[in-house]
């Protein structure tokens, strides 16, 4: 079968939407449950630790077996980078899908790649952050708030690095050019993940760090 | 209408350009707000922004939420069916996150009170 005879039969659908669209935003939706139930479970032990380390105010913890004063664990200039490339990211891959279905490829290539690089950055300063509350003497189980936040933020972390090793995967497809303008849904879909990926954030960041 | 139409009624990367901006300044507010809230702006803005804080935040991480789903997403464009199966999700956890705070946190409160 052809490619253009292909692309026709995957169009005859009960919807008249390619089903791989609507199996994308069926997950995302049930991702939203997902993550409703870890931010409601953070918020609702949030003040509840009885011993710190704690996010913005100065507390005493267990730190090398001693009872000590610890300050608030949350770097705000660090994590407002990191939301705002992540929000640039989500800006270079809609540019990039333009290139896609344009059929410019040095557009896709150009602002995938960018896309990519954002989001290794973004990793990247979760790791440091995560390192940097350990040595800060912040375990996963140190408290109430330590586990919620971990939990929550590492699996929002894990959302990320999935979409990057996915996007690069198609950034290697691209730079061999197996990714015509009759393939782009395959970018499109892979996009929508990343937004996703990104508006979770735009709730996490507030919610989390800016919420005293 | 096919798939085809929709690509083709995408917005255009000017359109993309300043939704990007938009995004980048409602950050920046967020960031701004939270500063005024515990003083780090003057300690003359302290009481104006303390109690109106968390609203802020909250007001401001809808509207970019709504953005990036509007126009990076498509659903200003797409089949209003896409656009149904995110938004009733959405309202769910909405009701989930509301519901389990009242439950779980004011209940208890006012049950030891």
């Amino acid at each position: 079968m052809s490619e253009a005879a292909a692309h026709a039969v995957e169009h005859h659908t009960t919807t008249g939407i390619d089903s791989r669209k609507v199996a994308i935003w069926t997950l995302i939706g049930s991702e939203c449950l997902f993550f409703a139930s870890l931010i409601s479970t953070y918020l609702v032990y949030k003040g509840k630790s009885l011993i710190g380390p704690l996010p913005h105010a100065e507390s005493q913890c267990m730190l090398h077996g001693k009872l000590q004063t610890c300050e608030g664990m949350f770097e705000i200039p660090l994590v407002t980078t990191g939301t705002a490339v992540l929000l640039f990211s989500s800006f270079f891959i809609v540019l990039a899908l333009y290139g896609a279905q344009k059929g410019n490829r040095k557009m896709l290539v150009g602002w995938l790649s960018m896309t990519v690089l954002c989001g290794l950055f973004f990793v990247g300063m979760q790791v440091y952050e995560f390192t940097h509350f350990y040595h800060k003497g912040m375990g996963y189980g140190t408290n109430l708030f330590t586990s919620t936040f971990f939990t929550l933020t590492g699996f929002h972390g894990s959302h990320v690095s999935a979409g990057v090793i996915w996007l690069s995967t198609l950034l290697v497809l691209a730079i061999r050019g197996k990714i015509p303008p009759e393939k782009s849904l395959n970018l499109e879909i892979a996009a929508l993940y990343w937004h996703f990926v990104d508006v979770v954030w735009i709730v996490i960041f507030p919610v989390v760090y800016l919420m005293r | 209408m096919d798939a085809h139409a929709h690509e083709h009624s995408h917005p255009t990367p000017s359109v993309y350009f300043k939704v990007a901006l938009v995004l980048f300044v409602l950050t920046a507010l967020e960031v701004l707000s939270f500063e005024a809230g515990r003083g780090g702006l003057g300690a003359g803005l302290r009481p104006v922004f303390e109690p109106i804080v968390v609203l802020l935040l909250l007001v401001l991480s809808a509207a970019k939420f709504a953005l990036v789903a509007m126009f990076y997403m498509h659903l200003k464009q797409d089949p209003r069916l896409l656009a149904n199966l995110f938004v009733f999700p959405i309202a769910l956890a909405a009701v989930i996150i509301g519901a389990l705070i009242v439950l779980l946190r004011y209940w208890r409160v006012m049950g030891a009170s």
